[in-house]
């Protein structure tokens, strides 16, 4: 019981692992990027369309099954993120507005593009095997099931994480990046491209963040098509777990187990109906808990980058 | 002299100014003409998305919103609202406090008018029960509203932040007691019968209410925010918080009674929503207009009269694209939330325009390249 429920936890964790690592990316370059709800629904809706197009066309290769249908995910988040950018960057508007419009168009434009096809949906379910348990091992004990039995698109998602922690804190790159969120001017005034990582990190965390609409759908869910508020829910969650681990990539590993945890908890238990959703409504309690004692107490190393939500005009000091 | 060669070379593309010359009357006309062209843009979008032709989306749109008695009062109704839940964000925005709850702030005074008609409804008066819906609503809607504010003038707590909670906390606090209230799981409150509002004329399914309701903020707020001292105090801690403390403003005072002044209207709007129009509570009972305020707030540049258009514009966009789709057969709202989503990204693209001036490096006479040292003065200067 206890090991089925962790992991299923734990599989489910990578959704708002790849959501929150992209956000985090995002918002340490200065970006409060609100539309991440929108851009993995969008995300996720590309990604099963390319899937069921390629079905439907009868491609039987793998490795095209999976490849086409990731790539096109990450490119259709990537786009989002440039047109946040855009709008942001280059033609300096509010970062909290665009955000939301794009929410607005991103979760319209999923149930828009999925609700044709909606009940024809279902058969890139046999797809998700090439997603699903990566080392074909069986669910024996709790070792396996906990560690091993995953699809590939869940290692992916903590290895990314890793990767995204090491880049942040430990090299060049992650050094400019998160000066760009603290202090753009200063940033600008030692050579720093600005502009550029701006551009660069919202793109690149807005493709990540895509994947987790994806993996929601592809392998968690089995290939079954909720909702386009269901994604959106799970985004809002992806966003709220930045703040729960303080902008930390690997820390957010495990607390996307924690939120994961609470949101299925409540299914799996044998709770009053009502009770599933005090059970959901915890991740919201502890993140405004975490945003609160890490106001009161935290650090510099705790706080949200300083120049988060703000924009740079070179000439406005 | 190298250096300076180095640098023209080097000049950007565009350059990019603040513009503060423009005139107001001509800032509205692009404007409007933005709204126009974004206008024009989608209805050709959705008429080569949907197959239809433009005068037929047309004809649809108008049908939807203008068509019959109900169709117009609908759709004025709704405006009201959006426009009421806008004008309660709008001192924050001003104050530069990123608002982002009022989806949170309405649901919860949805919410503790539901409580209040559900536990007292039949026990009381109606007359009673009307007066403690309607202050309950807005005592939840302060809460809701206040909390985050403290924080945030007390320990600097991100605003943006815990209010966006705030809403998903709102959410599921409903969801939970629409279980708890109705156990069999339909997940649907029936019509409470206790606590109608009165009808204010033949057919009145509570349009008036709204209506009434919104021009009392409405002049509430311009006056509030044009002529009384709070109004300049707010607005003095948005431009500069240091210059508002140096000139003995308490700013944690003004957050948070500016805060409390838009959880009272966000609760007025929730009261409006579910104890007149639903008369019963769904998690999707404010349906999004907390965050479209957001925009229309913005868009609106933090002016009351302003906010009027912009919010009457998103709704007739809205119902008009709602029309349109059932009319062609199409049950649900998502082609109407993709065409707001792109007429929000081209409004906000063009406050670009009125914004800053854009100079393209063609536009200004180049020199050749063997005369460029000389220019040093005006490099680098604009």
């Amino acid at each position: 019981m206890f090991v089925n429920i962790l992991t299923n936890a734990i599989r489910f964790s990578a959704t708002f692992l790849y959501g929150s690592t992209g956000e985090i990316i995002t918002e340490k370059s200065g970006h409060l990027n609100l539309g991440i709800p929108g851009v993995m629904c969008v995300g996720s809706a590309v990604g099963c369309l390319v899937e069921y197009y390629l079905v439907l066309a009868g491609v039987n290769v793998g490795f095209l099954l999976v490849l086409l249908p990731l790539l096109a995910t990450f490119a259709s988040g990537g786009l989002m993120g440039l047109l946040y950018s855009f709008l942001t960057v280059t033609l300096k508007s509010n970062q909290n507005v665009v955000g939301l419009a794009m929410t607005t168009f991103g979760s319209g434009l999923c149930g828009y593009m999925v609700s044709p096809i909606t009940g024809r949906l279902h058969i890139i379910a046999p797809m998700s095997v090439h997603f699903s348990n990566m080392f074909g091992v069986a669910e024996t004990n709790w070792f396996t099931s906990i560690f091993l039995s995953h699809g590939w698109l869940f290692y992916l998602s903590i290895v990314i994480a890793i990767v995204a922690q090491v880049v942040l804190n430990h090299t060049r790159l992650g050094l400019h990046l998160r000066a760009v969120g603290e202090n753009p001017a200063t940033a600008d005034a030692v050579g720093i491209n600005v502009t550029g990582y701006r551009y660069g990190a919202t793109v690149i965390g807005c493709g990540i963040s895509a994947l987790g609409g994806f993996f929601a759908v592809m392998e968690y869910m089995g290939g079954m098509w909720d909702s386009a508020a269901y994604i959106e829910g799970l985004g809002w969650l992806s966003v709220a777990l930045v703040i729960f681990t303080l902008w930390r990539p690997a820390l957010s590993i495990f607390g996307s187990i924690v939120f994961a945890a609470l949101y299925i908890l409540g299914a799996r238990l044998s709770v009053s109906f009502a009770m599933i959703e005090v059970l959901k409504m915890l991740p919201y309690v502890v993140t405004i808990v975490v945003l609160i004692i890490t106001s009161i107490f935290g650090s510099k190393k705790t706080q949200a980058p300083a120049a988060l939500g703000l924009n740079y005009f070179r000439e406005e000091r | 002299m190298a250096k300076t060669k180095e640098r023209t070379k080097k000049e950007p593309l565009m350059h990019v100014a603040k513009r503060s010359d423009l005139p107001g009357w001509q800032a509205m006309l692009i404007r409007t003409g933005v709204v126009l062209g974004g206008l024009i843009f989608i209805i050709l979008l959705s008429s080569g998305v949907l197959k239809q032709g433009p005068i037929t989306l047309l004809t649809y749109i108008f049908a939807g919103t203008f068509g019959s008695g109900d169709n117009f009062l609908v759709l004025l109704r709704d405006s009201m609202l959006l426009l009421m839940i806008a004008l309660a964000i709008t001192p924050a925005f001003k104050m530069k406090f990123w608002n982002i709850g009022a989806e949170g702030q309405v649901l919860i005074s949805g919410f503790a008018c539901m409580a209040t008609m559900w536990y007292l409804g039949g026990k009381i008066p109606d007359g009673g029960l009307i007066v403690l819906m309607f202050i309950f609503s807005i005592l939840a809607g302060v809460i809701w509203s206040v909390i985050p504010a403290i924080f945030k003038s007390v320990f600097n707590t991100n605003e943006t932040l815990f209010t966006l909670m705030m809403n998903y906390l709102a959410i599921q606090v409903v969801k939970f007691f629409i279980k708890f209230w109705v156990p069999t799981g339909s997940g649907i409150i029936p019509t409470n019968p206790y606590g109608n509002l009165p009808n204010l004329g033949a057919g009145d399914k509570d349009y008036w209410f709204s209506i009434i309701f919104a021009i009392a903020v409405l002049a509430f707020m311009f006056v509030y925010l044009k002529y009384s001292k709070h109004g300049y105090e707010l607005t003095v801690v948005g431009e500069s918080e240091r210059t508002a403390k140096y000139i003995g403003i308490n700013v944690k005072k003004v957050i948070i009674r500016t805060l409390l002044v838009g959880g009272v209207i966000c609760g007025i709007v929730g009261f409006l929503l579910v104890g007149g129009i639903n008369h019963s509570i769904t998690e999707n009972t404010v349906a999004g207009r907390g965050f479209t305020a957001v925009l229309v707030s913005w868009l609106a540049q933090f002016n009351p009269i302003i906010m009027i258009f912009v919010a009457f514009l998103v709704t007739f966009i809205n119902k008009g694209m709602v029309w349109v789709m059932q009319s062609i057969g199409v049950t649900n709202a998502y082609f109407s939330n993709v065409v707001i989503g792109i007429l929000f990204l081209i409004i906000i693209a063009g406050e670009f325009i009125i914004r800053y001036r854009v100079t393209f490096k063609g536009m200004k006479p180049r020199l050749k390249k063997s005369q460029a040292g000389k220019r040093t003065p005006e490099i680098g200067l604009h």
